[in-house]
């Protein structure tokens, strides 16, 4: 690659836009102005694109493939909220088959280019760790020769470089009197401007650290990006989902059945007159409105065990769990996130004489734990001769679809004096079947019990703080760069003038303001804003 | 020099992030596919019981081939599979393959009744709280793994089985 060969002799490195030495514009040359950007410092990657690694380099260094990698993973996860996340919907078939059936050729489509896991899948995970590394060099690229720039920046400027800044104006140097001088740096350092001389060259300048907002922020951000990386390191991060019927002890999932709870009971609270007045007027139009649900769990510490083992459960205590208001235990929560009423849990039937109608007793049936044989009374048995929790016909065989209670069917046996080799009844819900003709007994439906089951989501997060840290970070580097501004003031005299020039990285109008008040009753002028021309 | 060691940060910084990146890819792969109980690996170990209380440890079956079958008396497969495995096991029950049917959680009664009604002989254990199938990744039915003597999984079936091949199966379990 060429070096920049300036008029006056200097030699400056490929790419500079205007001359390190001079000032004079390297590039555009037919412009009035002196483009500020980066101090006139080309971006190190396009000085340099040799090997394979400064063509990747330059590549990520690029701005436009940075914005492009972030419209890119904006459609994408725009897209990936137009069918629901696999995670987020109860999948009991598989999930591939189940995009197609619900929403044909599209959910096909959805699924087979992964937008149904789209934050787990490869190519979106890979698009946000291109925008980390563009991050990374994009800042490195702009940040390390700005850095140097301003750090070794010239006091003495010349005029080249002057008036071709935006805010520029000179004046006969036998106007300005020491006075002058001494009262525009009086009030310079007022405004806390840090003044450096050199040989009556003066420059002034405040803010710079407003420079690096932009490159706090993109720390702020890659901090962020390490912290969702940290998600999938195994313990990390666990999001689970369980349901845990009443009365039921499961293992929390995601503890490696380290943890158990037992749920005692499901708690839907409304709103009622006892609420007092206030809730009078809505109660009455919108009817029962919830107050709270809960979970009453204990929660248990079991030993290691293998898998299937009986764990040996010790209580830890109990607990309740309200929405907003989770359990937390060794770093993970547990929220009341879902709930299902009504689930079936016992049957109750009598067994009754058809003729007299005359029953002869109850039975109830555990669905989750049926018996073989229930002895009604004495001499009086009824045999579940075949249980289907979840009954359907097909292909005019009755089956069972699930092994959850859902539409419990039985085919009982009733065994009474008069019939001592048993008459057969199947019996589903509101429907009885008689396959060996008319009986003279049958199982008459009493009462269903019920109990509710809890959703439960267990959440465990240990990345949250570093993404919090990032967070910080991040606004803090945008408050620095929004709210503090880098202005910059020279001054030089000559032999026939007086030459001042303004520079600010934003808010233009503000600066102007700032230096009226500042040449303010000195002979020095008031610098023209010359892009105005 | 300057261009040298210019080449060498660069370098340094850009295998960082791919190295980053590549580790959270691969974990990330790693939760797709089957965590645990592949094929190759060492079958993890589970205590179950059988109806009648008996305790099953999988790992007391060292020197003989195990093949281990999930069920569900619900599955249309498992119900053709079952009388399969039953001819099998009575065949290689004496040249040290033994089958353990591991049902899915259903009720005492169900499995019973399903037992009688195929007239199964070989153990049949229950897994109430679905922590086995988790730790073998069961999903869907039936799920078969053969479990070589030396207690790796050589094999994992996902499909529905005929005799013959229950029968090959047998043949690659069974101890030398």
């Amino acid at each position: 690659m060429d070096n920049a060969k300036c008029e006056c002799g200097h030699v400056n490195p490929h790419g500079t836009v205007f001359c390190e030495a001079c000032g004079k514009a390297l590039y555009n040359k037919e412009e009035k102005l002196l483009d500020m950007r980066y101090e006139g410092k080309k971006r190190r990657s396009e000085k340099y694109n040799r090997t394979i690694i400064d063509k990747i380099w330059n590549f990520f260094s690029s701005v436009k493939v940075g914005v492009t990698l972030i419209v890119l993973a904006l459609i994408a996860s725009a897209i990936g909220t137009i069918l629901p996340q696999e995670g987020n919907i109860n999948i009991q078939s598989d999930p591939g088959e189940y995009y197609r059936e619900t929403y044909g050729w599209f959910g096909e489509l959805y699924y087979l280019l992964g937008f149904h896991n789209l934050y787990g899948s490869w190519w979106y995970m890979l698009l946000i760790a291109f925008i980390g590394v563009s991050l990374v060099v994009c800042s490195l690229d702009r940040a390390v020769p700005l850095y140097k720039a301003l750090k070794n920046q010239k006091i003495s400027r010349t005029v080249i470089f002057l008036n071709r800044q935006r805010f520029y104006n000179k004046t006969a140097i036998e106007k300005i009197n020491e006075q002058d001088i001494e009262k525009i740096k009086e009030r310079l350092q007022q405004r806390k401007y840090r003044i450096s001389e050199e040989n009556g060259n003066i420059l002034a300048e405040k803010g710079r650290f407003s420079r690096w907002g932009p490159y706090v922020n993109h720390i702020g951000l890659i901090i962020f990006l390490i912290g969702v990386m940290l998600r999938f390191i195994p313990g990390f991060y666990v999001n689970e989902f369980l349901w845990i019927k009443e009365d039921e002890t499961a293992a929390v999932p995601g503890t490696s059945q380290e943890y158990y709870i037992k749920n005692h009971r499901f708690i839907i609270d409304v709103y009622d007159e006892t609420d007092g007045e206030v809730y009078k007027k809505a109660l009455e139009e919108k009817g029962a409105i919830v107050k709270n649900y809960q979970t009453n769990v204990t929660l248990y510490k079991a030993d290691k065990k293998l898998p299937g083992e009986k764990p040996e459960l010790k209580k830890v205590g109990d607990y309740e769990i309200k929405v907003n208001h989770p359990l937390k235990f060794d770093r993970f929560a547990l929220y009341q996130s879902s709930y299902e009423l009504n689930q079936f849990s016992k049957m109750t039937f009598a067994l009754t004489d058809k003729k007299t109608g005359e029953s002869l007793g109850n039975i109830t049936i555990d669905l989750d734990d049926p018996r073989e044989t229930y002895e009604v009374k004495d001499d009086y048995t009824v045999e579940i001769v075949r249980y289907f929790p979840d009954f359907e016909m097909a292909d005019g065989e009755p089956r069972t679809k699930s092994m959850n209670p859902v539409n419990p069917a039985f085919v009982f046996k009733m065994i009474t004096p008069d019939k001592p080799e048993g008459e057969i009844s199947f019996t589903a819900i509101q429907q009885t079947v008689e396959p060996f003709g008319e009986n003279e007994y049958k199982m008459e439906f009493q009462s269903l019990e019920t109990v509710s089951a809890s959703g439960i989501t267990v959440r465990k997060d240990l990345s949250l703080p570093i993404i919090a840290l990032g967070g910080i970070i991040f606004l803090a580097g945008l408050v620095q760069g929004s709210f503090w501004f880098h202005r910059r003031i020279w001054l030089k005299p000559e032999e026939d003038y007086l030459h001042i020039a303004g520079h600010t990285n934003k808010n233009w109008y503000g600066f102007q303001r700032e230096i009226e008040k500042i040449v303010h009753g000195t002979n020095i002028p008031m610098p023209d804003d010359q892009a105005k021309k | 020099m300057r261009k040298k060691r210019r080449l060498a940060i660069r370098t340094v910084i850009l295998s960082v992030l791919v190295l980053s990146i590549a580790s959270v890819l691969f974990l990330n792969g790693k939760t797709d596919e089957r965590e645990t109980a592949a094929v190759g690996q060492e079958a993890p170990d589970f205590v179950l019981q059988d109806l009648r209380g008996n305790e099953y440890r999988l790992s007391d079956y060292r020197g003989k081939g195990v093949f281990l079958n999930f069920w569900g008396t619900w599955c249309e497969p498992c119900k053709t599979e079952m009388p399969y495995m039953e001819k099998q096991y009575r065949k290689y029950k004496d040249q040290g393959v033994e089958i353990l049917a591991v049902n899915v959680g259903e009720t005492d009664l169900a499995i019973e009744k399903f037992a009688k009604q195929y007239q199964l002989s070989f153990p049949i254990v229950v897994d109430k709280s679905g922590e086995v199938q988790k730790a073998y990744g069961i999903y869907p039915l039936p799920a078969t793994f053969l479990i070589d003597p030396e207690g790796k999984i050589v094999d994992y079936i996902e499909q529905p089985m005929t005799e013959e091949m229950i029968g090959d199966f047998m043949e690659r379990i069974k101890p030398e």
